[in-house]
């Protein structure tokens, strides 16, 4: 393989599989004499379980059990109480989970009080409303903004404490600039329901199947939990029907069906319903953010503070990574930033798709923007007054940047020169017509990972991983850096991917598979291909007396490239080798090179949007986002990563909102349809750009990550564009008709 | 969801005969709110009666105007050729309407009798006077969590700012009506007691101190069909709905309006405006002053001044008091294609 070429655009291998109802998710799987189960969650926040009436729900046709703090079967791992009680107020350590149905404390409201089990679905459902809890009520603590003054540095972390020069340098600015920004609750919400189906094959056996993101992961915490040989426990998550994050973890519900299913000897499978999915699965968390910023007259950035503060919940502390971009994304010479986090009475948020950094994103690229318009300069020319080729964070250089270029391929294509500087300035018939930019970042990763690589003598070829596809087009991916190395046809390549049974592979999540996977596979396939090449180089053998780097191999046929017609096809050469199969299995990761290094992916995004500002509603008519994201692997299926990425971030910028009722400590919608993601009205045709130039450090297909960059900094486009339409600031998401009306 | 019984019938009469027969029976139309209602135990039938196969599914021209039978899809009716030629306006505001998939289902008795989408009302640990009446009498027996209005001081942005009460301020949400109210439709319901027709105006009603009784509807009542006069409003007519998304989501306001031009004076007028009260409703203040005015930018905006007398917010809903005024000129303009 070379990263020189880019490589062609292929369809998605699963595609038909999947659009025809032959891909099996979670759910999907049936066993013999399997129960179910439905969740009865607190209807309070905060407090606890004054009596409990499960008798009804016992009798009930078909039931099979009510399981509840008072009886549910012990969790053997989770016997010694880490720090505090049982059941789990601080302090606990990260990643801990509070202990489902161990006590009658009531943390969040939708909490797990009772697990009821029965032969069919419906008869589980039906008794799960016969269990009626009353409750000693407390005062629940749901409202982040209330509470700010009470963050703190998350336990055992540095809070996101940093700073270069003086922390509050852009106080001696010419120009200077503070605001305000909050990102809500969001939930991930993908359309398949979260849920688990455990089967005990023996007394210490286990079959899963999950919609987890990581089967490994998986694996490891329920071998963790029952204090079993992970070797005895078989995940299996081929597909997911979209994680965006909720899938990154092992839920507490998850244990307690594995627990409950040992109990009742049966297999036992939970699939929750939508509203559970605002609760039991994780969100994107409240966060308010402050940005301080100074700057010269020339545009010159002298100094910005960027203040984060989260919700988490009352028994674990959840912390992403909010703050991190304003460290690094310019070259400011006075930079400070500061991470906290506020207990709430909450269930705990988890990483969504771009997670703290999209979050981050709107307040450091809305503050761009504004900052800016004070100057007034084009927001991408005060970008690049501020552009930066070393990472001024770490002081290196970066791994790769195409930054520069980005911005410029992207303005051409929204066409950035029919933005006026000054706002409000065009209209088409009763709408305002603005157009807005930001940049995003994120990590590119390269995690350990391995894979296994089998060529057989027929031709083909079989690539298998642990790795779960969440929807990105993973396997498609890996077919393409398979071709690239051993050059076998791509309808002859398999991947087998989503089962412990394969090779060890990293929870798919942070934009880093492709990276962590796909190197393992190149690994893998690299190996074969050297075996094969010394066949045919050895004495006596076909291609005897050449040199390895004088062959090059395509469509099954190893060739000398300067003597035409000296060649031995790879079956042949299997053959007179007696081989059937040559096997490689490759454990793989990042050299030591890596830390002298920063390694990003970047990404711009473009919008245009209309205004009426009469009635407020806003409409992204165009969008054009710009990847560097490396040698692009798979082009088609990067495109849609990206498009999804921008659907995302127009439902961020626009629309998405979990809304509590902080009086009650619970949702008001929690369900799709008053929690509003956006739907395909919303979403004009979308341009993807991808620089596709490679990183020539990150793995050996050069390729970055592209998952989060999709999303990140697009909710800051959108309202930089809705200031350039109409001169009105929105610096809460999202971007309502009644907020543009307020500001009026 | 509770276990029910389940029955299906051919005649109206026999819809009527069984669901006077036993306490807590329900019509299942196209089932889209009823069920859904259903598994959030907001309510709890024990026997449903399908009357899905009753003869009330057609659309056909009659003396007067058009007939449009309670079962017919509100795909259907927005599709057909009848109504798109005649009354625009309702086709439009269906279309405007939920989802393509809920109005295939969706018929136009079950969008008039569909369930306000206040949250409270949908969730039975916080409180409501519609899901939980405090009065004996009509509804008695009905309590289901607890009492109050919880979006009175709660979350209000969706939330009436006419005609709302103490004791409630949700919205009725249909689109559909918003047309067919502005279009001076008539209901005609068969019951026990015989046939009746009820204007539609007269169909919903206002909260007051019973906000359990969406509609003027008795017991034992069954929706026959909607009688829709002829009108010379075809040309101009506008249904625009003001949402948080481009689709599927309900009205924060929407507009109805269909008038009768000639030489740029308006002959006649009807609005109306969804998302903002307890029914669909009608602003004949507006009407009237635009009677016999040409069309005009400035006189729409003292047409939608005179609409919003007697309007209140109740904190998150405040925007409207903007946003409905805006809505009403808009409309009127697109309509008299003077934007
Ligand atoms: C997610 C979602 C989004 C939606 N968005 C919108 C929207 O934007 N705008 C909008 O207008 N609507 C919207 N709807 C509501 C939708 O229009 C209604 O659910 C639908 O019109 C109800 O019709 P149905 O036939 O399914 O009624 P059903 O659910 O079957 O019945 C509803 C009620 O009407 C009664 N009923 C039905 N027919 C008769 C009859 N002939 N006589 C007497 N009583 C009868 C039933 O007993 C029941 O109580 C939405 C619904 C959903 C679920």
């Amino acid at each position: 393989m070379t990263t020189n070429t880019k490589n062609p655009p292929i369809d998605r291998i699963d595609g038909r599989m999947k659009v025809t109802g032959g891909a099996q998710y979670f759910a999907d799987f049936e066993l013999p004499n399997t129960a179910y189960c439905v969740i009865v969650g607190s209807e309070i926040a905060k407090g606890t379980i004054a009596g409990l009436d499960t008798k009804k729900a016992q009798g009930a046709p078909g039931v099979l059990g009510v399981f509840t703090h008072q009886n549910m079967p012990p969790i053997p791992g989770w016997d010694a109480p880490v720090g505090g009680e049982a059941d789990g107020p601080p302090p606990r350590p990260k990643g801990e989970q509070y202990r489902i149905l161990s006590s009658p404390k009531i943390h969040f409201d939708g909490q797990p009080i009772a697990i009821v089990v029965a032969d069919s679905f419906e008869r589980a459902t039906y008794a799960a409303s016969l269990v009626k809890a009353t409750y000693t009520k407390q005062t629940a603590r749901t409202d982040l903004r209330k509470h700010v003054s009470d963050g703190v540095a998350p336990r055992g972390e540095d809070g996101g404490n940093y700073s270069r020069g003086q922390a509050d340098g852009y106080k001696t600015a010419p120009v200077t600039l503070e605001a305000n920004y909050t990102v809500p609750i969001e939930v991930h919400n993908p359309m398949e329901l979260h849920g688990i189906l455990a089967h005990w094959t023996g007394a210490s056996t286990l079959m899963i199947y999950a919609k987890t993101q990581g089967v490994n992961a998986t694996q490891q915490a329920m071998a963790e939990a029952f204090k079993i040989d992970p070797k005895n426990i078989h995940v299996h998550t081929e597909f997911m029907g979209g994680g965006f994050g909720m899938g990154l973890r092992t839920w507490p519900q998850e244990t307690a069906v594995v627990a409950i299913a040992r109990k009742i000897g049966r297999p036992l499978k939970l699939v929750v319903n939508r509203s559970q999915m605002f609760t039991l699965v994780g969100h994107r968390p409240y966060t308010v953010q402050t940005i301080n910023m100074g700057a010269d007259q020339t545009g010159k950035l002298i100094g910005i503070a960027h203040a984060a503060t989260a919700e988490t919940a009352s028994y674990e502390d959840f912390t992403e990574a909010t703050v991190n971009m304003t460290k690094f994304l310019y070259a400011c010479p006075n930079v400070s930033t500061r991470y906290r986090i506020v207990r709430l009475d909450r269930s705990v948020p988890i990483w969504m798709r771009g997670p703290g950094e999209a979050t981050g994103a709107f307040a450091l690229e809305s503050a761009m923007d504004e900052m800016a318009h004070k100057l007034n300069l084009d927001p991408i020319e005060f970008r690049l007054r501020n552009y930066t080729e070393t990472d001024p964070e770490r002081n290196r250089p970066y791994s790769s940047k195409y930054l520069k270029e980005a911005y410029q391929r992207g303005a051409e294509a929204i066409g950035w020169n029919n933005r006026k500087l000054q706002p409000g300035s065009t209209r088409e018939g009763d709408w305002l017509v603005g157009y807005g930019m930001s940049t995003g970042t994120f990590n590119a990763f390269r995690w350990e990972a391995s894979a296994r690589a089998l060529l057989k003598a027929d031709g083909s070829l079989t690539i298998q991983s642990a790795v779960t596809d969440i929807g990105p087009g993973t396997g498609t991916a890996l077919t393409m850096i398979a071709h690239n190395v051993l050059g076998v046809p791509m309808n002859r390549i398999k991947v087998e991917y989503g089962d412990t049974s394969l090779p060890k592979a990293p929870t798919q999540g942070g934009s880093a598979i492709v990276s962590a996977v796909g190197s393992a596979v190149f690994d893998a396939c690299t190996s074969v291909k050297n075996e094969l090449i010394e066949l045919a180089l050895k004495a006596g053998g076909p291609l005897a007396g050449r040199q390895a780097n004088e062959l090059t191999m395509a469509d099954g046929t190893l060739s000398v490239e300067r003597e035409p017609g000296k060649k031995v096809a790879v079956s042949d050469l299997m053959q007179a080798n007696k081989l059937t199969v040559i096997d490689k299995t490759k454990d793989s990761k990042g050299g030591p090179e890596h830390a002298k290094y920063s390694m990003y992916s970047f990404s711009v995004h473009f919008v245009q949007v209309r205004v009426n500002p009469l009635t407020g509603v806003v409409r992204v008519s165009k969008a054009v986002s710009v990847a560097d994201s490396g040698r692009i692997v798979s082009p088609k299926t990067a495109a849609s990563q990206m498009i999804g990425g921008v659907a995302g971030g127009i439902g961020m910028a626009l629309t998405e909102e979990a809304v509590i009722d902080h009086r009650f400590g619970r949702f008001v919608n929690n369900n799709l349809g008053d929690y509003h993601v956006a739907v395909y009205a919303d979403v004009p045709a979308i341009e993807t750009i991808m620089i596709d130039k490679p990183d020539p450090i990150i793995n050996p297909m050069g390729a970055k990550g592209m998952g989060e960059i999709a999303l990140i900094g697009f909710a800051a486009a959108v309202a930089n564009a809705v200031f350039n339409a109409t001169g009105q600031r929105v610096r809460d998401l999202p971007i309502t008709p009644d907020k543009l009306l307020r500001a009026v | 969801m509770n276990p029910f019984q389940f029955t299906r019938v051919t005649t109206p009469k026999a819809a009527i005969s069984a669901i006077t027969k036993e306490r807590g029976t329900y019509f299942l139309a196209g089932g889209t709110n009823l069920i859904d209602l259903m598994k959030r135990e907001v309510i709890i039938p024990e026997r449903l009666v399908d009357i899905n196969k009753l003869p009330l599914a057609t659309i056909e021209k009659t003396a007067t105007g058009l007939r449009i039978g309670a079962t017919a899809k509100n795909s259907t009716v927005a599709d057909n050729e009848l109504v798109k030629k005649h009354f625009p306006l309702l086709s439009q505001a269906l279309n405007a309407g939920a989802s393509a998939q809920l109005r295939n289902m969706a018929t136009v008795g079950g969008n008039m009798m569909q369930r306000t989408r206040c949250p409270y009302f949908y969730d039975t640990s916080m409180p409501c006077n519609k899901r939980s009446p405090v009065q004996a009498g009509v509804d008695k027996g009905q309590a289901n969590g607890p009492s109050g209005c919880g979006a009175i001081g709660g979350h209000n942005r969706m939330h009436a700012i006419f005609g709302a009460s103490g004791k409630c301020i949700a919205v009725h949400p249909s689109d559909m009506c918003i047309a067919l109210v502005a279009l001076d439709a008539t209901v005609n319901v068969s019951g026990p007691k015989g046939d009746r027709t009820i204007p539609f105006i007269d169909f919903h009603r206002l909260p007051g101190d019973l906000p359990q009784k969406d509609n003027t509807l008795q017991p034992g009542e069954l929706i026959m069909w909607v009688d829709l006069p002829t009108n010379r409003f075809a040309d101009n007519s506008h249904y625009l709905k003001v949402r948080d998304r481009a689709s599927y989501a309900f009205a924060l306001v929407s507009v109805g309006v269909g008038l009768d031009i000639k030489r740029n004076t308006i002959q006649d007028v009807r609005l109306a405006m969804g998302g903002v009260a307890h029914k669909p409703w009608r602003l004949t203040a507006a009407e009237e002053f635009l009677k016999g005015k040409p069309a005009t930018e400035a006189n729409f905006k003292q047409a939608a001044a005179l609409a919003m007398q007697g309007a209140k917010g109740y904190g998150e809903n405040d925007f409207k008091l903007t946003l409905a005024p805006n809505t009403i000129v808009n409309a009127l303009k697109t309509a008299t294609k003077t934007a």
